[in-house]
Formats: structure tokens, C-alpha cells, sequence
């Protein structure tokens, strides 16, 4: 069962993925962005299989929720064109094409001759609790993830400020 | 046969590919952003699927930031593309060539 749904999310997202980069009936931004939802969810999909469940509710709340919310604004707010087409260069094409491919071919073959995992079972099981309290905890001696929490909030707060900041009508 | 570490780490290799074929070969700003989220996620795939084979949860910490700062990167560069816009009535990465040499 496991493998079957194994097979079923990780096709879906490839496929998704496909169709947000290079979609054969459509060139409109807002396909792109569906097919980008459904891909985040399919990948939720595949870490419930790996028993993420905390990181697969925050993928479907944080990026098929409120970031692609976002990214759907801002694309009724520029409100594109059916983008024309406009020629590719051909060296620009196959140069970019045999770029990915090597790079995929160099991956790939580390991937079969290191054979990670091998025989490993797969054990960690990564719910709230866990996770929190891995994040939170003082016990152990050292002070766990609390730091980079923290800065994480800065991060956040920064971005917030320098988005206002960015995207204010300069008159003003 | 029974999926292991291997697979997971093929099918975010191939999602990687399809990020970085998308940011190199689209001409759209928005789809090109869309791209580098493909490949954040890609690379997300891959830590979790590290930290279940290896039964350590850091590596879920770990995607736990990286999602929040994702998210903050989503928020900068979208806010940066409208005052783009607003500047060039245009989102299309050929137009943008001020710092051409």
C-alpha cells in the first residue's frame, strides 16, 4: 500500500512540476501557479509517508495556503498578458538543457554509487511533539534550536518591514 | 520492492532539474520565481527524507526554517517585482537589463 501511494504522489509531483515549468497549453502565469498547488500538495503527500506529519500540515497551511495566496495577488495585481512568445535561442536552449542534464546525470550516479540507505529501515517519526521538543527543549545540556528560532522571528519581521518599505509609491 | 531512501532522493533530484530547467529557460519573472520555490521544495524532500532514514528529526528542524525563510523570500522578491512593474510596466526578465554591461 505504502509503495502504491509511494508511486501515485511522486508521479503527480514530477508531473506538476512539468506542467508549472513548461506547460504545452497554456503560457498563463496562473495555470502555472494550480499546477504549483498541487505539486506543494502531492509533496505533503509524500512526507506523510515519511511520517513528517507536523512539516506536511505546515507545507499545505504555509506554501499552498498563504505563499501561493500570495503569488496568485500579485499576479491579478500586475495583470499579465497572455505572455507572447517570444523566440528562444537555440544556444541558449541547448546549452541550458545540457547544463540540467549533466547535472542530473552527475547526481543520479552519486546517488546509485553511494547507495544511501541501504537496508535501513526508515524510524524517525516527526508529529508536533517531537519536533517541539526538539526545537524547544533545555534539557540535554545545550539550548536546542531556541537561537535560531529567534532569529528566524528577526528574519521574519525584517521581511515584513522591508516589504512595506519596497512596495510603498515613492511620491509619498 | 520496498521504497527506501534511494527513491525519494531520485524524485527530488528530478524535481530539482525541473526548477533549475524552469529558471534557466522561462522568460517570465513570476515563473521563474515559481521555479526556485520547486527547487526549495525539492531540496525540503530531500532533508526529511534524510531524517527518517537516519532517525534523527534535525533534519525536519531544519525544513521547518527553511520553509519560514521561504516564505520571507516569497514575501521581499514578489514586493520587488511589483515595484518592478510599476517601474516598467513589464515582468519579463529580457526587459530588465539595466545592469548590463
Amino acid at each position: 500500500m505504502q509503495e502504491i501511494l509511494f508511486y501515485i504522489f511522486a508521479v503527480m509531483t514530477l508531473a506538476c512540476g512539468l506542467l508549472v515549468v513548461a506547460n504545452p497549453f497554456s503560457r498563463n502565469p496562473v495555470t502555472s501557479a494550480m499546477f504549483l498547488v498541487l505539486c506543494i500538495v502531492s509533496l505533503a503527500g509524500l512526507f506523510v509517508l515519511l511520517h513528517a506529519f507536523f512539516l506536511a500540515a505546515v507545507q499545505i497551511l504555509v506554501y499552498a495556503g498563504a505563499v501561493m495566496v500570495l503569488f496568485l495577488f500579485v499576479i491579478m495585481l500586475l495583470d499579465l498578458k497572455e505572455e507572447e512568445r517570444r523566440k528562444h535561442k537555440l544556444v541558449a536552449l541547448v546549452a541550458g538543457l545540457t547544463a540540467v542534464a549533466g547535472l542530473a546525470g552527475i547526481l543520479g550516479r552519486t546517488i546509485y554509487a553511494s547507495a544511501p540507505g541501504r537496508g535501513l529501515a526508515g524510524q524517525a517519526e516527526g508529529g508536533p511533539v517531537e519536533l517541539g521538543r526538539l526545537l524547544f527543549n533545555y534539557q540535554q545540556g545545550s539550548p536546542g534550536f531556541l537561537l535560531p528560532f529567534e532569529m528566524v522571528s528577526l528574519v521574519l519581521l525584517v521581511a515584513m518591514i522591508g516589504v512595506i518599505l519596497i512596495s510603498k509609491k515613492e511620491s509619498a | 520492492m520496498s521504497v527506501g531512501l534511494e527513491h525519494y532522493l531520485v524524485v527530488s533530484l528530478l524535481l530539482f532539474c525541473l526548477g533549475l530547467l524552469g529558471v534557466i529557460l522561462r522568460r517570465n519573472l513570476l515563473v521563474v520565481y515559481m521555479s526556485i520555490e520547486l527547487m526549495l521544495n525539492a531540496a525540503n524532500l530531500a532533508l526529511v527524507a534524510f531524517s527518517r532514514f537516519n532517525n534523527r528529526l534535525d533534519g525536519q528542524v531544519m525544513v521547518f526554517f527553511i520553509i519560514t525563510v521561504a516564505a520571507a523570500e516569497v514575501a521581499v522578491g514578489l514586493a520587488l517585482m511589483v515595484a518592478l512593474y510599476r517601474r516598467r510596466q513589464s515582468a519579463h526578465v529580457e526587459d530588465l537589463t539595466t545592469l548590463k554591461l
